[in-house]
């Protein structure tokens, strides 16, 4: 049996091992990282002559967009981190670390161990990581260990204060720990926002001996990876959160779903899962508490509705994922019939957090309707792409413009995609909107997962509204007929309006049928459905007017496009003629040229290849 | 089905869903004797089986390439230019959703998010993901693919 004793000597082992004596290059290797290309840069520093520094990996730092990440830890605690490392580059790191030099090309910020240590020698212009733009905002609470430890060493997560909180926890009756829960107001991080505290105590309460926990690792919103980044970065503070959960309510038994896209995270929690056990950790007797639990990995097959919690438990239990009507809620009647709790994977990650430090601690974070941070995942049309982790309330400016830098190119802003499908759209007058559950309500949107997808002046609103119908049209699980039907009919206007086609009365009979998909579906997925049309109907109606006009401002709808050749520039150099599929430019040599309107197909082949800027899309 | 008979006394028929996932683990498909076989086992009716293999996205009753390549149109991708790449894949390679290209060895699937959002557009080559794609980008890794895999064939024969 694990005693505290030896978990303080594997914690003493786990600072070693992050801690060495020699110098230790840590390579991120989250999926990110390795679509960035970290898998052969890790290659370069294990190669055999480099046996005077050690390797080790980690996950996402959530400074995606400087992927391959790569720090130098070294043996007085400090940490420098160089960004957008390749293989060469790489190497020429090892060089100047074996001449005992500091290598500054592609140095990004420092950090060190003892938070009071100043800068042993001085690089100019390079700023400590809470200075630096993407970080100085940021509140990295469940992230903390995201891009530190080791992912797949448990004694590493130990060494960061890993497993204390469920010693703390065991320690405590169920009912203290749920009071603590609930007096620090953890909400739903998985986008509704239901108090976690309250959840937690109907199961307790409900009756019956066998219960269950289940993670809802099934992140469907596309644009969202958070949860991909803490099951891969730090498998251990999600199993904490539900061992924690589960002796709170008195489950002995839990499922972790994960979706199908996503490998890395499952191998990532297997191995935890296995370590975890060997330490004792998970199984029976856990700490010689008396409280046994066991827990399983469970792939998901791929469906976007199973993020809803009644079709992720049908999944589970080898059906279809159709969602059922609440009540009974999972609480009272959820895993094989019995009381459960799902919470989404960002949620338990807070828990051993939580139990550490106390709920004032965590209140003094954040709202006071919603304390604590959000993490965000910023993508699309901004300078920093990455994962962002903010006290809530924190204003969409901040996020997009300081920690996101803005659109890329000097490119205007648009407009910000919050909450994926479910969400909705907000523009820029919106922006200083505090991030928080009922203010994004209020706005329209949601905070659904924090998928946040930055559009700018080249991305058409109808045309993005008409992707996210599709989406939800195809994902409707096809049990209820507002939204089987009621997105396909959504989704056919809007590929009209899209193509040409649109006719007066469209945006009425558009608001008419989203109304009635919000109001009459069973579950989440439909009622939020809408969502997306709907804000960008409220926010830019303009744009959806000029299409039924029969023109598309953002220049992006094929239909709409108008192409011209500027015969005062037009040089006849031929480029585009080439380059046309249909041969439907014309013109003699060295001489302007012209496009038959009849035969052009819109493809935008010629403007690619025109190198005088003579053909126009309008 | 190897898949079952290693899991005899746990075939409840609670685990269709893992199941199916060994069966096309083991086939790159689930074919319909598999199907059959299973319903079977698991003492339940095959029409469960199949509504469940046909309602995931994951599943394929019809035979798929050896080699997979996933190009995600989750909204990052969208926003930057998957569309592009979908487009010049198909004029260029004449590869397709669902159907297979290059003497059936090679599928295309368009998903929906694979989670790399921060370095759209994305695809997936095996298991293997590129990030910062530009539609030329995106054809030279699918040709290296097709190269690979014609010159296996060749060491093969």
């Amino acid at each position: 049996m694990l005693t505290l004793k030896r978990l303080k000597e594997l914690k003493e082992e786990g600072l070693q091992s992050l801690w060495p004596s020699q110098i230790k290059f840590v390579v991120g290797l989250a999926s990110c990282g390795l679509a960035a290309g970290a898998g052969e840069v890790v290659r370069v520093f294990n190669a055999e002559d480099n046996q005077h520094v050690k390797t080790g990996q980690t996950g996402c730092l959530g400074l995606c967009y400087q992927e391959p990440l790569v720090e130098m830890r070294l043996p007085n605690g400090l940490r420098l981190f160089y960004g957008e490392v390749n293989p060469e580059h790489a190497k020429r790191i090892l060089e100047e670390v074996k001449n005992g030099e500091i290598p500054k090309e592609g140095l990004l910020f420092w950090d060190a161990r003892d938070k009071t240590q100043p800068l042993p020698f001085k690089i100019r212009g390079i700023p400590h990581i809470s200075q630096h733009p993407f970080y100085r905002k940021q509140k990295r609470l469940v992230l903390e260990n995201c891009g530190f430890i080791d992912p797949l060493n448990i004694k590493e997560y130990i060494a960061t204060g890993g497993y204390f909180a469920l010693v703390k926890a065991l320690e405590k009756a169920p009912e203290e720990i749920i009071e603590e829960v609930k007096r620090a107001g953890l909400r739903g991080r998985g986008g509704a926002g239901f108090p976690t505290g309250r959840k937690w105590e109907a199961c307790r309460k409900a009756p019956g001996s066998k219960k269950y926990v289940i993670c809802n690792g099934d992140e469907g919103d596309p644009g969202a990876y958070m949860d991909r980044s803490i099951m891969e970065g730090n498998p251990h503070a999600v199993i904490e959160g539900m061992i924690i959960g589960a002796y709170a309510v008195g489950a002995n038994e839990g499922y972790i779903y994960v979706r199908a896209e996503y490998p890395l995270a499952v191998k990532h929690l297997r191995l935890a899962i296995r370590q975890a056990e060997e330490l004792g950790l998970l199984g029976e007797n856990i700490l010689g508490s008396g409280f046994s639990f066991q827990l399983h990995v469970f792939e998901g097959a791929g469906a976007f509705v199973c993020g809803e919690e009644t079709a992720l438990i049908a999944s589970i239990e080898g059906k279809r994922g159709q969602p059922r009507p609440r009540p009974p809620f999972p609480v009272e009647k959820g895993l094989f019939g019995k009381p459960t709790v799902i919470n989404n994977v960002e949620t338990w990650a807070n828990i051993p957090h939580i139990i550490r430090n106390g709920a004032d601690w965590f209140r003094a974070i954040g709202t006071s309707r919603s304390p604590g941070t959000k993490i965000f995942s910023l993508t699309g049309k901004v300078r920093n792409t990455g994962l962002v982790e903010v006290p809530i309330g924190t204003t969409l400016r901040e996020l997009i413009f300081e920690i996101g830098g803005g659109p890329p190119e000097g490119k205007r802003f648009k407009a910000v995609q919050i909450g994926g499908p479910s969400g909705g759209c907000l523009p820029e007058e919106r922006l200083d909107l505090p991030i928080d559950y009922e203010s994004l309500t209020e706005a329209g949107a949601m905070m659904g997962s924090g998928g946040m997808v930055v559009v700018d002046e080249e991305t058409c609103m109808v045309e993005l509204a008409r992707f996210f119908l599709e989406f939800t049209q195809a994902e409707s699980c096809g049990q209820c007929p507002p939204c089987r039907l009621g997105t396909k009919r959504m989704l056919e206007i809007l590929t009209e309006i899209t193509e040409g086609r649109g006719r007066p009365g469209d945006l009425e009979l558009l608001e008419e049928l989203a109304q009635g998909v919000r109001d009459a579906s069973l579950c989440g997925l439909g009622r939020t459905a809408p969502n997306p049309v709907l804000t960008a109907l409220r926010y830019f109606r303009t744009e959806y007017e000029a299409h039924l006009a029969g023109k598309c401002p953002a220049k992006v709808c094929r239909n709409l496009l108008v192409y011209t050749i500027d015969e005062t520039i037009c040089v006849g150099c031929g480029l585009c003629v080439r380059a046309c599929p249909q041969g439907a430019i014309v013109g003699e040599k060295g001489k302007p040229h012209r496009i038959l309107v009849e035969r052009c197909i819109r493809c935008g082949a010629c403007v690619n290849v025109c190198v005088k800027g003579a053909l126009k899309k309008n | 089905m190897k898949a079952m008979e290693q899991r005899q006394g746990a075939v409840s028929p609670s685990a269709l869903i893992p199941l199916l996932q060994e069966i096309q683990a083991r086939h790159g498909y689930l074919p319909e004797e598999g199907l059959r076989e299973l319903a079977k086992r698991l003492g339940i009716p095959v029409s469960r089986v199949y509504g469940v293999a046909t309602f995931y996205a994951q599943f394929s009753l019809n035979p798929r390439g050896e080699h997979l390549i996933r190009i995600c149109k989750g909204t990052a991708c969208h926003v930057q230019g998957a569309e592009a790449i979908i487009d010049r894949l198909k004029g260029e390679l004449g590869l397709e959703h669902g159907k297979p290209g290059f003497d059936g060895k090679v599928t295309l699937e368009v998903v929906r998010c694979v989670g790399c959002c921060s370095l759209a557009p994305v695809m997936m080559v095996d298991g293997v993901t590129y990030g910062r794609l530009s539609p030329q980008r995106a054809v030279e890794i699918v040709r290296t693919l097709v190269r690979n895999v014609n010159s296996e064939k060749a060491e093969g024969a």
